[in-house]
């Protein structure tokens, strides 16, 4: 085990746990969020692509406000994970339950994710507002011109609510996917690579909105090659490689060491490559 | 109960989505500008390889009709599901609260209403060329295509869904789709055939029940059968 803020043991053997969060006395700071009932808890996920293990045995439980951050080399099985977090993927085996119902449920609880992927997920031949305006329908959302007006003024892209999407810059269709994926106000919103193509504006206006979802007892989960922008409204983090959590750590938001934590990426990676 | 049966709900979303893949084909025209093309060639090159003298035209017509049918409506099945997964917009629509039946009766409703459209361009050509009496009896000709283009927008959408996960979709779809057309195709073709000359549409009421019949067990199997296709 390794220490501080409770890191978990390495190793490729079998996956890690996240953490449960320092106790009061370890010293470790605690996220503004104090953790209540699990929201999201998945347990020994596995799934299977052509007899090979894409994901092996994974368990995870994150509360209401945390944030996870998942790295790894690409083909380690961070986007299968995420899949089977959000209930888009059905396991081999084990199960993910969101507010203690199995995904990927009724309804009701499929309301409760947002997908945020490097994909614009638009269509291309409708306006930002028709797409945004469609999945928050598509998500049952009462008011939802208001709606979209509101996620779009938030993800700062309201100016070019007519313009078709297919005449946008990459950046701008990602900000508008992003408006997309929260439009509805999801409790569990799952990032693939959510900065990928983001200029400045858009990365901080993304920050942002994670950042005030968190606050407000949304539960996050990111997958980056950033570890920065990761490290940053991470309250728990993870390298995956190979299927398996490999290393896992909890702490306050922005309370990890991103060079101490390169170095131990790094070091992971080489291991699992030698 | 499950989500499927929730009327109001499914009706509502079918419609939003297939609202949607309307409004994309009308903004971009490109399937139904390739379907048109493809009808009305089609119409032309049978008309000009015709001999009069050999073949009477109400006896050649209702095949004209439903070969055009056929490869004109498989031009948009395509479509269909290529839209959803150029930028993997279909991730945010399974991830909503949408039944998966409903997006599969979404898309039929598009794929109907693209059919339907083409269709309403491929008969006048067809009478046209081959100068068919219009009368009252086109109706009835009307009524038994869109009976068939219920069964082949079902059956179409079902295969597009699983082609369009391959990467040889295009190729697939029309060898995985006209052999459960075939069905379809031969009572529709010999109802309209039998209104075509002239004959009382009580005539071909078996060619009616048995396309009736088939049309009910294609749409429900496919119901049944997409939510099984979405899975990777």
């Amino acid at each position: 085990m390794q220490t501080p803020h409770g890191t978990g043991a390495t190793g490729v053997a079998s996956s890690v746990p996240i953490p449960p969060y320092p106790s009061a006395t370890s010293g470790a700071p605690r996220p503004a969020t104090a953790p209540r009932d699990p929201a999201l808890e998945a347990q020994e996920l596995v799934r299977v692509f052509g007899g090979r293990r894409a994901v092996n045995g994974i368990s995870v439980t994150l509360a209401q406000g945390d944030c996870l951050a998942l790295f790894g080399p690409n083909g380690a099985g961070k986007t299968t994970l995420l899949r089977l977090l959000g209930g888009l993927l059905t396991p081999n085996s084990g199960r993910t339950q969101l507010q203690g119902v199995t995904l990927p449920g009724p309804a009701a609880t499929r309301r409760l994710v947002g997908l945020i992927s490097h994909h614009a997920m638009l269509y291309p031949a409708l306006t930002v507002r028709e797409n945004v305006r469609f999945a928050a329908e598509c998500q049952g959302v009462l008011d939802a011109d208001g709606a979209t007006t509101r996620a779009l003024t938030r993800l700062r892209v309201i100016e070019r609510a007519d313009m078709p999407v297919r005449a946008l810059s990459r950046g701008l269709q990602q900000r508008v996917s992003i408006a997309r994926a929260l439009v509805h106000g999801p409790r569990l919103v799952l990032l693939d690579e959510p900065y990928t193509g983001l200029d400045d504006v858009g990365a901080r206006a993304l920050t942002d909105a994670l950042r005030d979802l968190r606050e407000q007892g949304a539960v996050l989960v990111l997958t980056t090659h950033h570890l920065h922008e990761g490290l940053a409204l991470a309250t728990a983090s993870a390298i995956m490689i190979g299927g398996r959590l490999v290393h896992t750590e909890r702490a306050g938001a922005g309370d990890l060491d991103v060079r101490g934590y390169q170095e131990r990426y790094r070091r992971l990676v080489q291991e699992s490559h030698g | 109960m499950t989500e499927a049966h929730r009327a109001p709900a499914f009706l509502a979303d079918a419609w939003r989505i297939a609202r949607k893949d309307l409004l994309i084909e009308f903004r971009t025209r490109s399937a139904f500008l390739a379907a048109a093309v493809f009808s009305v060639l089609a119409v032309v090159i049978f008309r000009f390889t015709w001999d009069p003298t050999a073949i009477p035209a109400v006896d050649l017509a209702p095949g004209v009709l439903w070969v055009i049918f056929t490869f004109s409506g498989l031009l948009g099945l395509n479509r269909s599901f290529g839209l959803e997964l150029a930028e993997r917009a279909y991730d945010g629509l399974l991830a909503s609260q949408v039944s998966r039946e409903a997006i599969f009766a979404g898309k039929v409703l598009a794929n109907l209403v693209f059919v339907a459209a083409v269709q309403l361009l491929a008969l006048p050509a067809v009478a046209l060329f081959f100068d068919l009496p219009v009368g009252p009896a086109w109706w009835a000709v009307v009524a038994i295509v869109l009976l068939a283009s219920l069964g082949l927008s079902a059956v179409g959408t079902l295969f597009a869904a699983i082609a369009s996960n391959t990467r040889l979709a295009e190729l697939l779809l029309p060898m995985m789709t006209l052999p459960f057309f075939v069905p379809l195709v031969i009572p529709a073709a010999q109802a309209s055939a039998i209104v075509m000359r002239g004959q009382p549409l009580e005539d071909g009421l078996a060619w009616l029940k048995v396309l009736l019949a088939f049309d009910l067990v294609f749409v429900s199997a496919c119901i049944v059968v997409f939510p099984f296709t979405i899975e990777e």
